[in-house]
């Protein structure tokens, strides 16, 4: 198994790559030049704000090879602020537009300490791969100022509470996101990556 | 709703965890990988490394145990200590660390902290302030601890979340290692004052002191040193201590 993890030069990768290590798989940081025909899955990570992050793919010509990965098919799995990145705009940088796979836009919180950091729940909304097996009740780590609010209701997999209920899961067919990041949650959280990497 | 964090705090000296009475007098308390993996079984919730000599040296060292912790422990990692430029954050950041505690090279160059921000994301940045009372109000030091700069902490504490930190760790000078709890007036202020979140340090030496430190400083999150070095407690005492008090964690 081959897992890809696209480096769009923002990003601290190294946690996400030994994760999938740690689990058995084979993971590649994949710069723009590197050929993502030959990873199987694709993780879209994220740190730093929305609009720098759409700037940097634009840049470093990674659009192109993203879009053509998602319409293909094959899975694709945003972490953090990758997770917002599926989404069309955000507060965080107005007017920039996202990677638009999911209509919607990213909030901030208003109702607690921003950001967020630390460990919450994870609540299921429907049948949810990414989940699988877990009683329930699992905590997860979140560290974030702004989170995704769908138009379309059948893409929230799974919510979490932080003085308002936002969607911490989202996803459709072969794309999914996730609010927290499983590759530091611990024993939940490596479960999360593996059922993601049994599930597709 | 997010639970309050239990971190336990491994200060570094030469490839091993030490652990000083107000930053000085140190003594061994342990092989930093065994200790970390240890914690991560007993349920830490994140752990914090600092370089307390800070040298060149020692920087290697510390970036080896990053990455053999980072290998086998999947909670979030911060580094501190002698972290002067957005390169040194980066170095640790690649050997498998998830924050960096910057200090020091702030308080010389407080543009570091909006540099480090927006190359890495606030997410990223923890500004470890190291205070102590002086006269009514509390100032910041530097150089471990040895010296004043004069600057107020609560108005760097501000400044510091003003300029892109994304978190306050909170070291009291006067209570660390001393085991006399928790400097639960200035965690309260800051903690007042502050939007970002406050992780409280030094002066643990009870459990009923980690638990005024949550209920009375209302910190964020509380970090532990001398409490589990020395085995008197694990993470899962303290957690289950605060559990049957009403304090949710993890």
């Amino acid at each position: 198994m081959t897992v890809g993890v696209v480096d769009y030069g923002t990003g601290n990768l190294r946690s996400v790559q030994k994760a999938f290590e740690y689990l058995g798989a084979e993971c590649r940081i994949l710069g723009p030049a590197e050929d993502y025909a030959a990873v199987e899955r694709l993780v879209l990570p994220g740190v730093g704000s929305f609009g720098h992050a759409m700037l940097s793919i634009e840049a470093s010509r990674l659009y192109r090879p993203l879009m053509d990965w998602i319409g293909s098919g094959r899975p694709l799995l945003g972490i953090c602020l990758g997770l917002q990145l599926l989404f069309e705009s955000s507060e965080e940088s107005m007017g920039v537009r996202g990677l638009s796979v999911f209509k919607g836009t990213c909030r901030r919180f208003r109702e607690k300490k921003v950001p967020q950091i630390g460990w919450n729940n994870v609540r299921a909304r429907r049948e949810n791969r990414l989940l699988q097996g877990m009683a329930g009740g699992e905590f997860f780590y979140f560290n974030h100022s702004y989170f995704v609010v769908p138009e379309e209701e059948e893409v929230v997999l799974a919510e979490t509470d932080y003085g308002v209920i936002y969607t911490s899961i989202a996803g459709k067919d072969n794309i999914s996101g996730v609010q927290f990041h499983p590759e530091k949650s611990g024993r939940a959280g490596l479960e999360t990556l593996e059922n993601w990497m049994r599930s597709w | 709703m997010v639970t309050v964090r239990i971190i336990p705090c491994l200060d570094v000296e030469d490839g091993k965890v030490v652990k000083g009475t107000r930053f000085k007098d140190v003594r061994y308390a342990g092989d930093p990988v065994e200790l970390a993996r240890l914690y991560d079984e007993q349920g830490a919730d994140e752990i914090v490394f600092l370089d307390i000599s800070a040298t060149h040296r020692t920087r290697k060292i510390m970036i080896d145990v990053v990455e053999k912790v980072s290998e086998c422990v999947f909670v979030p990692l911060t580094v501190g200590g002698g972290l002067c430029s957005v390169t040194d954050i980066r170095e640790v950041l690649s050997a498998g660390a998830d924050k960096a505690a910057i200090c020091s090279a702030a308080l010389t160059n407080p543009n570091l902290i909006m540099e480090a921000a927006a190359v890495f994301g606030s997410q990223c940045v923890v500004l470890s302030i190291d205070a102590k009372k002086t006269g009514n109000s509390w100032h910041a030091f530097v150089e471990g601890g040895r010296k004043d700069t004069g600057v107020d902490a609560l108005d760097w504490a501000l400044r510091g979340e003003k300029l892109g930190a994304g978190e306050i760790l909170l070291n009291s000078i006067d209570s660390d290692g001393t085991r006399s709890g928790y400097d639960l007036e200035l965690t309260r202020l800051v903690v007042k004052r502050a939007t970002i979140p406050v992780i409280a340090s030094g002066g643990a030496g009870s459990l009923e002191q980690v638990y005024a430190a949550i209920t009375i400083g209302k910190a964020d999150a509380i970090l532990i040193a001398s409490l589990l070095h020395y085995r008197e407690y694990t993470i899962a005492d303290v957690k289950s201590y605060l559990r049957e008090r009403g304090v949710r964690v993890r």
